[in-house]
């Protein structure tokens, strides 16, 4: 399947993704950040089928991969994890939500401002591909850097990375299945490991609060 | 694949890895831990001196590696030792956890550091580097105290944030290497052989990303805020791998990144940043070693100074690169010494604070009198304290030298008076708590026999730490010909 051929496709489906990672800053519910989370997940499965020119077993195998692992295993870990620890919402965000998604907009404006100064080859040119990858990227930053419920800053690290997955799309073979392979492996136990502290938290301080983790000091 | 013997190397941990987790005693597993060492070191020193070997595909041995992997193997079978008595030592401590779950992460740990040594590949080294912090995530929860959890948590987010902008700089640096119309890749050699096509704008945005993403690894300020939260509530056995191996993995990467930018013509931008970021580290660590109140912290700290050193190092350059790679041996071996020594200190007076704390119920006085209460494990510490604060006649002294030297000849005299003055400052704020803890007495407490015995200096405890402190010494009196080749032939081949 050449770029070429579907390039509408591939870009209305990341037009999806970036609209998906404003809904992720202004909701104030655990569990529709997590959906939309696996949402993406399942997006970035169907553009890596997508973007491959020569459809082998190979690329097959990594956008189920992809799909399984971002838009499948990741949520229900999540999920999981909210349920243990009984939290809907985001109670206290540092600022806004309103004010998190007008940030969330300039971000990707400025994304799509800094994509136009780097040099592209001339078949990326026109995609959508750099502008959505940072604009992740930011959105991923911004729920890490203003959000204090545990799982909440997880969803942030998952966006950030999907944000990376979306610029590796440009990269077509460069990178060898087994690298691939081995990215979304760490990615999903990186997720589980999490998801475990995130228990231990809630059992010593009756809480997933980060604020309380401000003990070490010096 | 490239090289089966760094393949055989990585195995070699991991299947005892596997091993440890599925036999039922502690006692097999204490003799499992330090034969994968034993043999992890044999595999070291075959590469390092048996038949050199050709560089082809993800896994292969180059001059750079040479360094980093003899520190790692040292320390691993130094490490495995040490576990053998502060394993038997915190058995009783009811809530920690199990030395199943320690080991089998440990021996996991040295195999994915293993593969960071020898990939020659960005990707598969992202992979290993992301499975190192995975596996160093229960050994910080080890005793499981909300202080440790804090820790475990900061770690694992600050450093998976790092390692995902690493990736982004990793793939930043293949799409530089498409854009050039060459088949892209991510083999170091490779884009070495590109760099002069490669498209600058692209390099650069990847430079930045990756040395944040490495340099959160390394710990350099101001991406070190995990570190004195880790360090401090990780054993002090898991604090000498870490500071000691993980963070001279990620040097190492970092280095071979810098190969490749300063081949792709951006050196001059890159090595400011470098030099500039192992400023503030050092300036950093300097305020906070002063009035230090917490050996751990005190420690991690002391790493922070030293990575920034080795940036420093890298930065300037010539003999200064030369110095950095004897740097990441002297340092890794000293740091490998001082945390299993604040160890020892610690289970001696239940407390890592100088000026002690009331844990639960029990209140536990100050740190005094280190050198009447556990004379060896005080000697250790003393001289550690000098060693790794650059006094002469240590490796580390050596190191230093170079770096300061090299600075001189890269004509940058307010970076080596900044230097001089900085190292002068932590010798001093790190030496007024150190002077503190081993003079004086000991407080007097109601005499607990069992409690002495069980953290009195046993061959397995004070043992490895006699013998890295041996080492670092053998290197500073120039009586290590072998170690200052391996760091000139690193530096070397780490030049563009």
């Amino acid at each position: 399947m050449n770029p070429t051929l579907l390039p509408g496709l591939t870009d209305a489906l990341l037009v999806v993704l970036v609209l998906l990672n404003l809904f992720c800053l202004g909701t104030s519910r655990v569990g529709a950040l997590i959906r939309a989370v696996g949402i993406q997940g399942l997006l970035l499965g169907l553009l890596s089928f997508l973007v491959h020119r020569h459809a082998s077993a190979w690329t097959i195998a990594v956008a189920f991969l992809t799909a399984g692992i971002k838009g499948v295993a990741i949520p229900r870990v999540l999920f999981r994890a909210m349920r243990d620890v009984r939290i809907k919402r985001e109670i206290e965000p540092f600022i806004g939500l309103t004010t998190s998604m007008v940030l969330g907009a300039v971000g990707t404006a400025l994304a799509i401002g800094f994509a136009e100064r780097l040099p592209l080859r001339a078949a990326d040119a026109s995609s959508l591909i750099v502008p959505a990858s940072l604009s992740t990227v930011l959105t991923g930053f911004l729920l890490l850097t203003t959000r204090l419920k545990a799982i909440t800053l997880i969803a942030g690290y998952v966006l950030l990375e999907n944000g990376v997955f979306v610029f590796g799309l440009l990269l077509l073979d460069a990178v060898p299945f087994f690298v691939e392979v081995g990215v979304l492996l760490d990615l999903v136990a990186g997720i589980f490991v999490m998801g475990i502290i995130v228990n231990h938290i809630q059992r010593e301080f009756a809480s997933i609060d980060t604020s309380h983790l401000a003990e070490l000091r010096d | 694949m490239g090289d089966w013997l760094g393949l055989v190397q990585a195995l070699a941990p991991l299947v005892a890895a596997g091993l440890c987790a599925l036999v039922p005693t502690d006692h097999v597993r204490s003799l499992i831990a330090p034969t994968a060492a034993v043999a992890h070191l044999g595999l070291t020193l075959f590469s390092l001196f048996g038949p050199s070997r050709p560089s082809v595909g993800m896994l292969g041995f180059d001059a750079a590696a040479a360094p980093v992997l003899l520190v790692v193997s040292l320390l691993f079978v130094a490490c495995t030792v040490y576990d053998i008595g502060y394993l038997g030592a915190t058995r009783h401590e009811g809530r920690a956890a199990s030395a199943r779950i320690f080991y089998s992460c440990q021996l996991a740990l040295v195999a994915a550091l293993t593969v960071v040594i020898w990939s020659q590949h960005l990707g598969l080294t992202w992979v290993a580097m992301e499975a190192s912090a995975l596996c160093i995530a229960p050994l910080l929860y080890f005793h499981k105290t909300a202080h440790s959890i804090e820790a475990t948590w900061k770690y694992l987010l600050v450093s998976s944030v790092g390692i995902a902008l690493a990736l982004l700089g990793s793939f930043f640096l293949a799409y530089a290497s498409l854009h050039s119309g060459s088949v892209a890749s991510l083999r170091f050699d490779d884009l070495v052989a590109q760099a002069p096509t490669l498209s600058a704008p692209w390099v650069h945005a990847a430079w930045v990303l990756l040395l944040v993403g490495y340099g959160t690894k390394m710990g350099l300020a101001p991406l070190h805020t995990w570190k004195p939260d880790a360090y401090g509530e990780a054993p002090g056995v898991v604090g000498a791998m870490l500071a000691g191996g993980v963070t001279a993995g990620a040097f190492l990467v970092l280095a071979r990144v810098h190969r490749v930018v300063v081949a792709a013509g951006i050196g001059d931008q890159a090595d400011r940043l470098l030099i500039l970021i192992g400023v503030v580290s050092m300036a950093v660590a300097a305020a906070f070693l002063i009035q230090q109140r917490d050996l751990k912290r005190m420690l991690a700290y002391s790493s922070v100074e030293h990575m920034g050193i080795l940036a420093l190092g890298l930065g300037a350059g010539g003999i200064a690169a030369t110095g950095a790679m004897l740097h990441v041996v002297n340092n890794g071996l000293l740091k490998g010494l001082m945390f299993m020594t604040v160890g020892n200190v610690q289970r001696a007076y239940g407390t890592k604070r100088v000026d002690g704390e009331v844990i639960g119920e029990t209140r536990h006085p100050g740190i005094q009198g280190l050198l009447r209460k556990r004379p060896i494990t005080g000697m250790l510490f003393l001289f550690g304290f000098f060693a790794v604060t650059g006094s002469p006649p240590f490796g580390l002294f050596l190191s230093e030298l170079a770096i300061a030297y090299g600075l001189y000849a890269a004509d940058r005299p307010v970076v080596l008076g900044l230097y001089l003055a900085l190292l002068v400052v932590i010798f001093i704020g790190m030496g007024r708590t150190v002077l503190h803890v081993v003079q004086g007495v000991p407080a007097a407490l109601p005499h607990d026999e069992a409690h002495e015995h069980r953290t009195r200096d046993t061959v397995t405890t004070v043992g490895p730490a006699l013998v890295l402190l041996a080492l670092v010494l053998l290197v500073g009196l120039g009586l290590c010909p072998p170690v200052l080749r391996l760091a000139e032939a690193a530096a070397e081949g780490l030049a563009p």
